[in-house]
């Protein structure tokens, strides 16, 4: 187990590597002048070319790349053409930021839709079970920003009790970074007030990033439940005198969630991609925001980071998952 | 008062074209000590009798229309979903065909073994020897210690080795005996068996068949035993009930029936039995001009009856 878990994680350094090269090739040969943005409109040749030199951008392209991979091995991600800050500051901001918001809207989706997609199951064909399939039909097919919007109008602007966006008050400090999640620092410090503030900032747009994969997961729960009901075992386990309860909570449960898992996992990456907007609505600090501005600059290096980022993060995930998957499924080796 | 007594018993399924009569009067009784067998063709209803024993039909599909189910005395049909847990596992037991799909692929054999022990032994508490006042964790060992202890005497050596490993770790046969220990972990004064040994090889198949039939003799239980197998019922069998089309057309001890066979179907169904011990699964339909001719011959006993 602990060495499939180290092979795994090996493993994602190639598939890095070759990403690597991938972005960065499209990154530079897209047509585009980015020195010439960044210098400015009224440069000279000669500042165009110093700020070439400054960035290394006059040597051949593999050159350039060799210094990237080394620079990244060194923890340097390069530095950004406008800002002049290094990547790796930024992401550290921005990152933990999404990461945030992508962990809280995948919490939310989970903790209701499970339960949800499991009572649906056991109730079939009832009045509850009609309500969750027509409404989450509606929940995958609404678009995040307008449910956004929505939530916007009606939490923030009419009824006035949650925040309209942001991730902090801008007249007070977040809490001191240890993680860089704000909830996290806060709860870390024991800095109550901060957490609050936090969690109200964070509560519309984790809503309305979890809608779609809420309702994903309510209906796939509900399908492996009513699917792992109809097993042999489960007439068995009833024909034993085991209580319902113990069946449902029990023998059914981790069944079901294993089939359910994978869908959870592959709406990490889902998330990560589809924060940009939700992110634009409430003025979110993340990497989409980030990157959106960087892509638009032809800032190329920041680009590549955030590429990188959500990769990895990708990458770790399905090991996770995998890992849950065998955890609870006794039948899935290891190898 | 017979163990189990099931008089009239009607039943009908329904579905989307409406309710379709499965039983249509049913009539047995088993006794302690005695091995029911239950054959007949298939879809002539035996599993939803094996079923509506321990009231394992959906309520929402399956309809009683008249009779009653009498276990120990008991209306197993008026009674409520409480009582009916307590006679499950702990009264009734049951066996089923698969042995690869009656397993929870998900857990160990230990802990469904030891869940199916101690929902026996609420009702029950003397069959671990407890007295219902030990700690969640005593009763635990105990039921642990009491299941290791089955699953040997059932001959599944190194049982306690076994005990914490998954199902897909198992046999076949070993997964039809722990199914078979769970089901008389709690002590059933009956079990009821589905067609258990049809998914095993032969050899399995016999070494099964001695363990239901040593159950018998050592605890005295009734068994009412599921088969397509005739050769099955001649060996392992004292009573057999030959059912057709939701109806038992023809009942009594084995060494009579299969000696001298009454009813036309009955006829059929050994007739097409090439040797003693084959399978009655490639006999399964009966058809052309026979089946008209017992359709015909039912027809007319139903008449007599009726006139
Ligand atoms: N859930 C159900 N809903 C409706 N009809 C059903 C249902 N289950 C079984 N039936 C019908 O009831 C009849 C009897 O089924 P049953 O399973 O008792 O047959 P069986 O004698 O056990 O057959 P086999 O030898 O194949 O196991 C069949 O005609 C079947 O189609
Ligand atoms: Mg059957």
């Amino acid at each position: 187990m602990l060495w499939y878990v180290i092979r795994r994680l090996l493993l994602i350094i190639p598939t890095l590597l070759g990403l690597t090269v991938i972005v960065f090739a499209i990154a530079r040969l897209l047509p585009g002048d980015p020195v010439g943005l960044a210098a400015g409109p009224n440069a000279t040749p000669e500042v165009i070319a110093s700020v070439a030199a400054e960035f290394g951008l006059d040597k051949p392209i593999p050159v350039q790349y060799w210094n990237y991979l080394t620079g990244l091995l060194q923890g340097d991600w390069g530095v950004s053409l406008f800002s002049r800050r290094p990547v790796i500051d930024d992401l550290a901001e921005f990152v933990p930021a999404t990461l945030e918001l992508v962990i809280a809207a995948l919490l939310i989706a989970v903790i209701v839709g499970i339960p949800l997609g499991l009572l649906a199951a056991i109730r079939r064909d009832g009045i509850f079970d009609y309500l969750t399939r027509t409404v989450s039909l509606g929940a995958i097919a609404m678009p995040r920003f307008f449910l956004g919007l929505l939530l916007q109008l009606a939490f923030a602007m009419a009824l006035n009790w949650l925040p309209l966006s942001g991730r902090f008050p801008l007249i007070e400090f977040p809490p001191d970074r240890i993680t860089g999640f704000y909830t996290v620092d806060a709860i870390l410090i024991g800095d109550w007030h901060a957490l609050g503030l936090a969690l109200q900032h964070l509560a519309l747009p984790a809503l309305a990033l979890s809608l779609s994969p809420l309702a994903t997961i309510l209906r796939m729960m509900r399908a492996s439940t009513i699917e792992v009901l109809q097993q042999d075992y489960i007439l068995t386990e009833r024909a034993l005198g085991i209580p319902p309860w113990i069946i449902l909570f029990k023998y059914t449960l981790r069944n079901a969630v294993s089939a359910t898992l994978t869908v959870i996992g592959l709406y990490v990456s889902w998330l990560l991609g589809g924060t940009v907007l939700v992110e634009t609505i409430f003025d979110w600090p993340g990497i989409g925001l980030y990157s959106t501005q960087a892509i638009l600059g032809q800032d190329f290096m920041p680009v590549i980071g955030v590429t990188l980022v959500i990769a990895m993060i990708y990458l770790v995930t399905s090991v996770i998952v995998d890992i849950l998957q065998a955890v609870l499924n006794p039948k899935v080796r290891l190898q | 008062m017979a163990l189990l007594d099931i008089s009239d018993l009607h039943l009908s399924m329904r579905s989307f074209e409406g309710e379709t009569p499965i039983l249509k009067g049913i009539d047995l009784t088993v006794e302690r000590g005695q091995i029911w067998g239950l054959v007949g063709e298939t879809g002539s209803g035996k599993s939803l009798t094996g079923l509506t024993i321990s009231r394992l039909l959906p309520s929402t599909t399956a309809h009683y229309t008249g009779g009653q189910v009498l276990f120990d005395g008991k209306d197993v049909l008026r009674a409520s979903d409480r009582d009916m847990r307590a006679l499950r596992g702990g009264r009734i037991g049951m066996i089923f065909q698969d042995p690869t799909t009656n397993l929870n692929p998900s857990f160990r054999i230990g802990t469904q073994m030891v869940d199916a022990a101690l929902h026996a032994a609420r009702d029950k508490p003397e069959i671990l020897g407890l007295t219902g006042r030990e700690s969640r964790r005593a009763r635990r060992r105990t039921a642990w210690q009491a299941s290791v202890a089955l699953l040997e005497s059932f001959g599944l050596h190194d049982a306690e080795d076994r005990m914490p490993r998954f199902p897909h770790e198992f046999s076949g046969g070993m997964r039809q005996r722990v199914l078979i220990a769970m089901a008389m972990i709690g002590q059933p004064d009956l079990l009821i068996a589905d067609e258990p040994t049809t998914a095993l090889d032969v050899s399995v198949q016999s070494q099964i068949l001695r363990l239901i039939h040593r159950l018998v003799e050592e605890r005295n239980i009734g068994v009412m035993f599921i088969t397509h197998n005739l050769g099955v019922v001649a060996q392992l069998c004292s009573h057999v009930a030959v059912m057709y089309r939701g109806r038992i057309v023809e009942r009594g001890p084995v060494s009579k029936v299969l000696k001298a066979p009454e009813h036309i179907y009955t006829r059929a169904l050994m007739g097409a039995i090439p040797t003693a011990r084959a399978r009655m699964d490639t006999l399964r339909g009966i058809d052309g001009p026979l089946r008209d001719r017992i359709e015909a011959e039912i027809a007319a006993t139903a008449k007599e009856v009726t006139a």
